[in-house]
């Protein structure tokens, strides 16, 4: 893609020579020194991480992109400028992370889309109401005093637990790097919708889980419990590793550890809040009548 | 204009022509003049266009009426019908009972003002209003899926009344988004019909599960 922008420059330049250029020659070059670099060992892990090869570039297309003012509606297109193979392809790397592999570098690439969090938020708000419902109609399925409800409340409360988790987590997470950014100069910064949308995109795996958590057997849940949170946490902990890797070591042990406690209260809170536990098959009318009438032929 | 200090009109040469303006477009006539039609006129009008509309989503064929000449009237009647009917569910304070009617109302309408918003931020070309209107209309076949799974749950609400009432939604649900597709689809950029049409299919399973649900007290 990148090379594609300079060669339709050229191609620009042949048919009208007499257009006025900017001519960037240090972009050209980089690239060709990084192939070089890459084939060192060592570092080779970094870069890709780190994205040095492309960040120059990155800054530039980002500069260009979003120009529209912020009150008109072209503005908000930049951010849903994206084709359905391009959100597949996200959502794919947030299910099957790399180790090694940034996912805003390798998937983002300075096009944060608000498409992707939007909808796989709105997908896992009406996944756990749903499951939820349904989880618990079959748990107390055969009890006699069971009346069906449809718990519709639970969907308000569902969208303001998700939609908060996934606004206002990456808001403070951004303040939080800005403000070690002015102290501790860090090579990697994400902007705040890089952050939103790693953060969308990493939720997707809870929605298979939420609808596999209508089993109702409490190992299967918290097994799913631990992978989906490994899967995701790895996602959110390998974007953000490296940018708060030169910063004092608590600190970006700190940072690390509270993106995941925080990802990992989100599931288990879900799956206390939304399922009721499997309760032991145990047939409770019968032994209390068992005991009173033992008590009384005692008596 | 210097040639022109020439020109001057004989008085032989009698000047003729008509001063007004011909009439010649609809509106403006239209108008003026369904102020004196009978008022039973004017509603049978609105209330064809919309029974014209609701055939069209009940046999979805690309015609373009339904986009050219939108109207809300149709989904207005069919939203506030559908929250009517969702209601007389549990209502006890202490469970947690269906949806009320306001949150039937909200589903709806800021259901669709999100989709159609998606639709247009993804570079669709259709209009915004005309989007509500099919997203609105296209809610009929959920409708006639609610209405019936009332007359069976009078019947009784055992195993084989939710088997029907489960087959009934399905079927509607798909009529609902074939129909919806069908009139949406050709105006999206075709490298992003999935990421307009999965919107839509998520609108109309939440609310087919709000009709699946519905139990009776």
């Amino acid at each position: 893609l990148l090379f594609a922008e300079f060669d339709d420059a050229a191609n620009l330049l042949a048919a009208n020579p007499d257009a006025t250029t900017i001519s960037i020659d240090e972009p050209t070059e980089i690239p060709k020194n990084q192939h070089g670099r890459l084939q060192g060992p060592g570092r080779e892990e970094d870069d890709e991480l780190l994205g040095t090869d492309d960040s120059d570039k990155t800054e530039l297309l980002a500069g260009q992109k979003k120009s529209a003012p912020f009150w008109t509606f072209e503005y908000y297109q930049t951010f849903f400028d994206v084709d359905t193979y391009q959100v597949l392809d996200r959502i794919k790397g947030s299910v099957f992370p790399v180790p090694g592999k940034n996912f805003v570098r390798l998937y983002i690439r300075s096009n944060p889309d608000l498409y992707g969090p939007f909808w796989i938020c709105a997908t896992l708000v009406f996944t756990i109401a749903v499951s939820g419902n349904l989880s618990n109609f079959f748990i107390h399925l055969g009890k006699p005093t069971y009346h069906y409800v449809p718990e519709f409340r639970k969907v308000s409360i569902a969208a303001t637990t998700i939609y908060a988790y996934a606004w206002l987590v990456p808001l403070a997470l951004w303040g939080f790097l800005m403000w070690r950014n002015s102290k501790v100069m860090s090579i990697v910064s994400y902007s705040f919708l890089e952050i939103v949308c790693v953060y969308g995109y990493s939720l997707f795996i809870y929605i298979p889980t939420a609808i596999l958590w209508i089993i109702p057997e409490k190992v299967v849940r918290w097994v799913l419990v631990m992978f989906s949170l490994c899967l995701s946490g790895s996602v959110l902990v390998m974007t953000f590793w490296p940018a708060v890797r030169d910063d004092n070591r608590r600190i970006a042990l700190a940072t690390v550890g509270t993106i995941v406690v925080l990802h990992a209260l989100l599931a288990v809170g879900c799956l206390a809040y939304f399922f009721d536990a499997p309760e032991l098959d145990f047939p409770a009318p019968v032994i209390p009548a068992h005991n009173v009438s033992t008590v009384i032929t005692k008596s | 204009f210097a040639g022109l200090a020439d020109v001057s009109i004989s008085e032989d040469i009698p000047v003729e022509g008509e001063i007004t303006v011909p009439v010649g477009s609809h509106s403006p006539d239209e108008d003026y003049s369904t102020l004196d039609e009978p008022v039973r006129d004017t509603i049978m009008r609105d209330l064809k266009a919309v029974g014209k509309k609701f055939v069209h989503v009940m046999y979805p064929k690309k015609s373009s009426a339904l986009l050219r000449d939108w109207d809300l009237w149709g989904p207005l009647v069919l939203c506030v019908s559908l929250a009517l009917m969702l209601q007389g569910g549990s209502a006890d304070s202490k469970d947690d009972g269906g949806p009320q009617f306001a949150e039937v109302f909200v589903i709806i309408w800021f259901g669709a003002v999100v989709i159609t918003l998606n639709s247009k931020l993804l570079g669709g070309t259709i209009s915004f209003f005309q989007s509500l209107c099919v997203l609105g209309y296209c809610v009929l076949p959920l409708t006639v899926a609610m209405l019936v799974c009332r007359l069976v749950l009078l019947a009784g609400s055992g195993t084989v009344s939710f088997i029907i009432r489960l087959i009934v939604v399905m079927a509607m649900f798909a009529w609902s988004t074939l129909a919806s597709t069908a009139f949406l689809a050709d105006s999206q950029p075709p490298n992003r019909k999935a990421l307009v049409v999965y919107p839509i299919f998520l609108f109309y399973f939440v609310i087919s599960w709000m009709i699946l649900t519905f139990t009776p007290q």
